[in-house]
């Protein structure tokens, strides 16, 4: 049976789904329109008039080394962020989910740096890894090892790998923990009584089991990683030193925002937005093929 | 193959304890039912003894081996579970095979093993499917399979037939018993239902809120309950009970009959079996009741009955015969030997063809 709900009004069912439709398209809709149709102008450096180009913008894009070269940071950067993020997490949510006293205190703990907006957690990592005043820079220094992330890439591409990971752990703790509750019992007690050791029974029973927790944490991440560490960089970074940590987004906003180039970055937002699409694409099929166990 | 022995065996909960000192013994090669009511805690005593719970108190041996610290692994035990307990994501061969893998046997020995238990449980056209593609009597079998091929010193059954519909559960019990007969190997079976525990025990444990009330032979608890709760719990419809009234010294039931003999104690109450009573002329019996009604169930009829003392008692009679109608006033006797008098308690005293002069 259908469920069907009767409304006295026949206007008020749209009066209530109104916010979020306004909402999806003043801050959806409307700038990803804009963006596609940016793509194809050049404006003039004062912004008053605008000059039709087609596709010029795109083909500057892909003839630039850098930003070529931000493809790959783009996917280093996602590549180590999800990975860092989700075995890190998935190692937490096994421990977590062996703890018998005490265990709501160090789920709650464990969850607390998802509440760390962004910017905040850039701030907080910079504070720790600053070159002068650090403290894990001084402790590096006593080891011999010089930090300083704003002249060595590498070092500036772990430190917002490192601030970034941590803020998402807690996101993927939470669910690793869900789905392996969601594990029945007597399974892992079966896997026990047939000889498996713990770490045995985790291989070869709880992670194929986790497998549809797992591909969903590896999308959510990797778009994470493309758009949400915005933040992250911007403040730890801002794409330096020599961009070695500009991933995409953060180029849509330098070249567009900092650069004024507004029409190459809205042929950046453009192929970011195809991008996006393809993943979410493959997620879906994936997930729906997966899934049902 | 193994014999296991348990040993004042506890366990608690913080403060509560649940069980409350068992001690048990289980021959090499017996089939051991553990039956109780639901929370009767015969569950968390095989979970002992798999070692999926900890022992608080006691020992438990199997065969010459204290296993109180031992991981379930290290005990060479196999279980079935009430769900079932499959791999999900592996085949039917790579549940059954899972065990073996584990304990690096060889790859063809493997196949070998897998596939004679395969052939012995019917289950070998199903080999390549993944358990959700199975009925539920097949995912039991592979259950079974499961802790078969790896050849254990002992057989731990948790409810495995609970989920099954009832005449599954009836045919899956013969096998489980011929299985058991035929491998020789020890087996302790938990379940609520008495039937299952009358038809596939040696022995039975009747355990009830912690405590083993009784350990024997299925016919030994059926005919002799030491305890109250025994005799209500083993039989089907239970054994009927008999308050009695303390008359100038001498105890009176049903309303009439005066139990002679050494004397019981106020409180105490007699059991007696519903086929060990037979229906004659009011008047005719030990004392006389009214027929509450009847239920006719082809091989039997059972009479429920109303003493004058105000018990109930059903009366088995056989099913050709001719039973009463509600309302009519029936005598009822009973050979004396079959009468069980139990104390306040509900400890068993003796029969009463014991307490005669």
């Amino acid at each position: 049976m259908e469920k069907r709900v009767t409304f006295s009004n026949p206007w008020l069912p749209y009066l209530l789904v109104a916010p979020q439709l306004v909402i999806t398209a003043v801050f959806f809709f409307w700038p990803a329109f804009r963006a596609i149709y940016q793509s194809a102008f050049i404006p003039d450096p004062f912004g008053l008039r605008t000059q039709f180009v087609g596709f010029a913008n795109f083909e500057y894009l892909f003839s630039n080394p850098y930003y070529r070269a931000s493809f790959l940071t783009t996917a280093m950067f996602s590549i180590l962020v999800t990975v860092l993020s989700m075995s890190f997490a998935l190692w937490l949510a096994a421990m977590a989910d062996r703890v018998i006293k005490g265990s709501g205190a160090y789920r709650t703990l464990l969850i607390w740096p998802y509440a760390v907006a962004p910017a905040v957690a850039g701030v907080l990592w910079l504070f720790m890894f600053n070159p002068f005043t650090g403290i894990i820079t001084w402790s590096l220094a006593q080891m011999g090892y010089s930090w300083n992330h704003g002249l060595n890439g590498g070092q500036a591409m772990a430190l917002v790998v490192l601030a970034s990971s941590w803020k998402q752990i807690s996101y993927n703790f939470l669910f690793f923990l869900a789905g392996l509750q969601a594990i029945p019992k007597s399974v892992i007690e079966a896997a026990a009584i047939d000889g498996a050791s713990f770490w045995k029974r985790f291989w070869t029973i709880v992670f194929p089991l986790l497998s549809p927790t797992t591909f969903f944490l590896l999308v959510v991440n990797v778009i994470y990683a493309f758009f949400e560490t915005f933040g992250v960089i911007h403040t730890i970074t801002q794409g330096g030193p020599q961009q070695s940590t500009t991933i995409l987004v953060y180029k849509v906003f330098a070249d567009g925002f900092v650069g004024q180039d507004l029409g190459s970055s809205a042929a950046q937002s453009v192929v970011l937005l195809v991008l996006v699409s393809i993943l979410t694409v493959i997620q879906f099929r994936f997930i729906e093929r997966r899934v049902h166990y | 193959m193994a014999d296991i022995t348990l040993k004042d065996i506890r366990k608690s909960y913080g403060r509560t304890e649940v069980i409350h000192g068992i001690d048990a013994h289980v021959e090499d090669g017996e089939f051991i039912v553990i039956v109780g009511p639901s929370g009767c805690g015969k569950s968390t005593l095989l979970r002992m003894v798999a070692g999926l719970e900890t022992v608080t108190g006691g020992e438990v041996s199997i065969g010459d081996r204290v296993v109180n610290d031992l991981e379930p692994r290290e005990r060479d035990i196999a279980m079935v579970f009430q769900n079932y307990a499959l791999y999900p994501h592996m085949s039917v061969f790579d549940n059954m095979a899972y065990g073996l893998k584990i304990a690096n046997v060889p790859k063809e020995e493997i196949r070998a093993r897998v596939t004679e238990a395969a052939r012995m449980l019917e289950l070998e056209p199903y080999l390549d499917r993944k358990p959700r593609q199975l009925s539920g009597g097949q995912r039991q079998r592979v259950a079974m399979g499961r802790a078969i091929v790896r050849k254990p010193a002992v057989f731990l059954f948790d409810e495995p037939l609970s989920n099954l519909d009832a005449k599954l559960r009836v045919q899956m019990r013969l096998e489980i018993k011929a299985l058991q007969r035929r491998l020789g190997v020890t087996a302790v079976y938990v379940t609520h239902d008495q039937v299952e525990a009358m038809t596939l025990a040696d022995r039975m444990i009747v355990m009830n809120a912690g405590v083993a009330e009784q350990i024997g032979a299925p016919l030994e608890v059926y005919a002799n309950p030491q305890t109250l709760f025994v005799a209500g719990f083993i039989g089907s419809p239970p054994m009927n009970v008999l308050r009695t009234e303390v008359r100038d010294g001498t105890a009176v039931v049903g309303g009439g009959y005066e139990v002679r003999g050494r004397d019981l104690a106020t409180g105490s109450v007699i059991g007696v079996r519903p086929e060990h009573v037979n229906l004659v002329a009011a008047g005719a019996g030990l004392f006389d009741a009214t027929v509450d009604f009847c239920e006719p169930l082809g091989a039997e009829t059972l009479v429920h009955t109303r003493t004058d003392a105000g018990d109930s008692l059903v009366v088995r009679i056989d099913g050709e015969a001719v039973f009463p109608s509600t309302g009519d006033r029936v005598g009822l006797i009973a050979d004396p030997v079959r009468l069980l008098a139990f104390d306040a308690a509900g400890r068993r005293i003796a029969s009463l063809a014991d307490l005669s002069p």
